[in-house]
């Protein structure tokens, strides 16, 4: 009952993680990934989050988690520290975006990224056809109460990966409901792209 | 609820009333434990010795078969090891009891809680007003030089004594929260879990620059006599100033306008050096008061003491050596005394040696004295935390 209603890139993330993982978080909100992967997958998780309440949520549940924000929060930590660093839904909110990859990619064997994709179709519509900036289901906000600091699609974290020498280990498109792969710069709201350092 | 050793029916309603109440430990006794008589008196850092040793201490709560329930509550520089509940004929309960009770953050019914006085002190454990075998009169200034380590190490006699192999936490507040790091730093293997509150692993030049400015604030009050001036009086305006100093470390500037602003004791100035502003009102009461319960020594003792802590430098936990202690890290945002940078640095240390931990800093405005204020948030993460400790066991 409950891992039905479970956000599908949760579920996605909790596919690809292997059991017994050390798993990072980096922008853990009140933990209910860490705790799906504590619980499903058995990981030794820690977690990296700004908000204060966040924080007694994710004690609530038992999580481990450090007060900070994700630009400042990893130079202690050594080299491959996680198999898996994770990134969902926060990269577009950091401050210094290839900063914080670099770090997470050299702490972590690997390194998750999850983020809205800002060329999906009603997105491109809203601002094409109403010349407004675009709200959808993943990119709810408005351009006054964003936390999201860089807006980007599919092909751009594509192009990005390439130019920075970062090997795209697996990619998940995600539609409201379903991972999908028909055109997904176009029809995916998410993106869940697993990623490590080029030898 | 019933306490082991108290005669419920010699005591008045009032007693019988703190005794009623569903969140209290009740009525509480402070025990005695001796040890390193000679000639195993106890070896301090200095090199020099020290026996024999009383350590007055308080336990809540019962201890469970598996010994595995006790927490270690650390006082701070003026506490004591009355941390919960009401001895008789008092008042006011011990100066943790917010958070030490049943359903509390250290809830009695689940844990055996333990709080000590240190070595050092003048409330019951041995320090510098306590007398010196070897002459029959208060040690005074021959009363060694201690450091936050030699105080761990006298508490773990206690700790043995009591039975304890491993602790489910140890946890403490400012010189508290020294202690909870040098517990880290000596005995890993007896701790399951560590919550250092509002400290710091090494003390700043500022901190020593307060520190001292009460060191010398008590010397230079002439009743202090070198330190000899028991059965004459203590320094009292000396050391009344070095509390009042403290005071204003611990508050900021936000409570202190909160709670003071520029109000009057009397609705107008008096244009004379008397007490006009209720600011000056309360550091008087609280140096007043202080002077009543707290020994001039023992200030002098405590606070080089804490000077004298650090533990930077890998000697917090040393390379190569891997321990699975649990550590909850708060600090409080307004605290300027022992800033948040403080608290991050231990956290910094903890992810270097992927130590699991949890780190909060909580948002108020009470500055340092918020580790005895934020009640509320402290109970929801210590409870959840300590929760999560004893299931791990």
């Amino acid at each position: 009952m409950k891992s039905e209603c479970l956000k599908l890139d949760h579920r996605v993330i909790c596919d690809i993680i292997e059991f017994g993982s050390s798993v990072l978080d980096l922008g853990s909100g009140d933990g209910e990934l860490l705790s799906l992967l504590s619980e499903k997958r058995s990981v030794k998780g820690q977690g990296i989050e700004i908000k204060e309440e966040a924080i007694y949520k994710c004690v609530e549940r038992g999580l481990s988690v450090f007060h900070s924000d994700i630009d400042t929060g990893l130079s202690e930590y050594p080299d491959k520290s996680f198999d898996y660093v994770i990134l969902n839904q926060s990269l577009q909110e950091a401050k210094n975006v290839i900063f914080v990859i670099d770090e997470a990619l050299r702490v972590g064997k690997k390194v998750i990224v999850g983020f809205p994709n800002f060329a999906y179709v009603r997105a491109r519509t809203r601002l094409f056809f109403k010349g407004k900036t675009p709200v959808t289901k993943s990119l709810p906000y408005r351009w006054y109460n964003t936390p999201n600091l860089h807006f980007l699609s599919i092909s751009d974290f594509i192009d990005f990966c390439r130019d920075k020498n970062i090997k795209i280990i697996k990619a998940l498109y995600l539609s409201k409901d379903k991972v999908i792969k028909f055109l997904p710069n176009l029809f995916a709201l998410n993106a869940v792209f697993v990623i490590e350092k080029a030898d | 609820m019933a306490v082991p050793g108290v005669n419920v029916t010699g005591l008045t309603k009032e007693e019988r009333l703190i005794i009623m109440q569903e969140d209290s430990v009740g009525l509480v006794e402070t025990r005695y434990f001796h040890f390193a008589q000679s000639p195993k008196e106890l070896v301090l850092e200095s090199g020099q010795k020290i026996g024999p040793i009383t350590i007055a201490y308080e336990t809540y709560g019962q201890l469970n078969k598996e010994k595995s329930n006790a927490i270690l509550i650390e006082h701070a520089l003026s506490g004591d090891a009355h941390a919960a509940g009401f001895h008789k004929g008092a008042k006011e309960p011990g100066w943790w009891d917010s958070m030490i009770g049943p359903g509390k953050a250290f809830d009695t019914t689940k844990y055996f809680v333990i709080c000590s006085n240190i070595i050092g002190g003048c409330r019951g454990s041995t320090g510098p007003s306590s007398i010196n075998p070897k002459t029959d009169k208060p040690y005074a200034l021959d009363f060694p030089i201690l450091t936050i380590s030699d105080m761990v190490k006298a508490q773990k006699y206690l700790i043995d004594y009591l039975g304890i192999e491993k602790l489910l936490s140890v946890v403490g507040g400012s010189m508290g929260g020294q202690q909870v790091l040098e517990w880290v730093a000596l005995y890993p293997e007896k701790l399951a879990s560590a919550i250092p509150i509002a400290t710091t692993l090494k003390h700043s030049p500022q901190q020593i620059a307060f520190n001292e400015v009460g060191r010398q604030a008590v010397m230079a009050d002439s009743a202090w006599q070198g330190g000899n001036y028991y059965g004459y009086g203590q320094p009292k305006s000396g050391l009344a100033v070095a509390r009042m100093i403290g005071h204003i470390t611990y508050m900021s500037d936000q409570s202190m306008e909160e709670k003071f602003s520029r109000k009057l004791k009397e609705k107008k100035e008096n244009f004379k050096f008397t007490t006009d502003f209720e600011v000056e009102g309360y550091l008087k009461y609280r140096g007043d008061n202080f002077v009543r319960r707290f020994d001039a020594n023992s200030y002098l003792y405590i606070t080089k003491a804490m000077d004298y802590f650090d533990l930077s430098g890998g000697k917090f936990i040393p390379s190569g050596k891997s321990i699975d202690t649990k550590f909850l890290v708060i600090s409080f945002k307004s605290d300027w005394l022992y800033p948040s940078y403080q608290s991050q640095d231990i956290v910094r240390q903890l992810k270097m040696k992927r130590i699991d931990a949890t780190y909060c800093e909580i948002k108020s405005t009470y500055g340092h004295d918020a580790f005895l204020l934020e009640v509320k948030e402290e109970t929801h993460l210590l409870k959840h935390f300590l929760k999560k400790v004893s299931s791990n066991i």
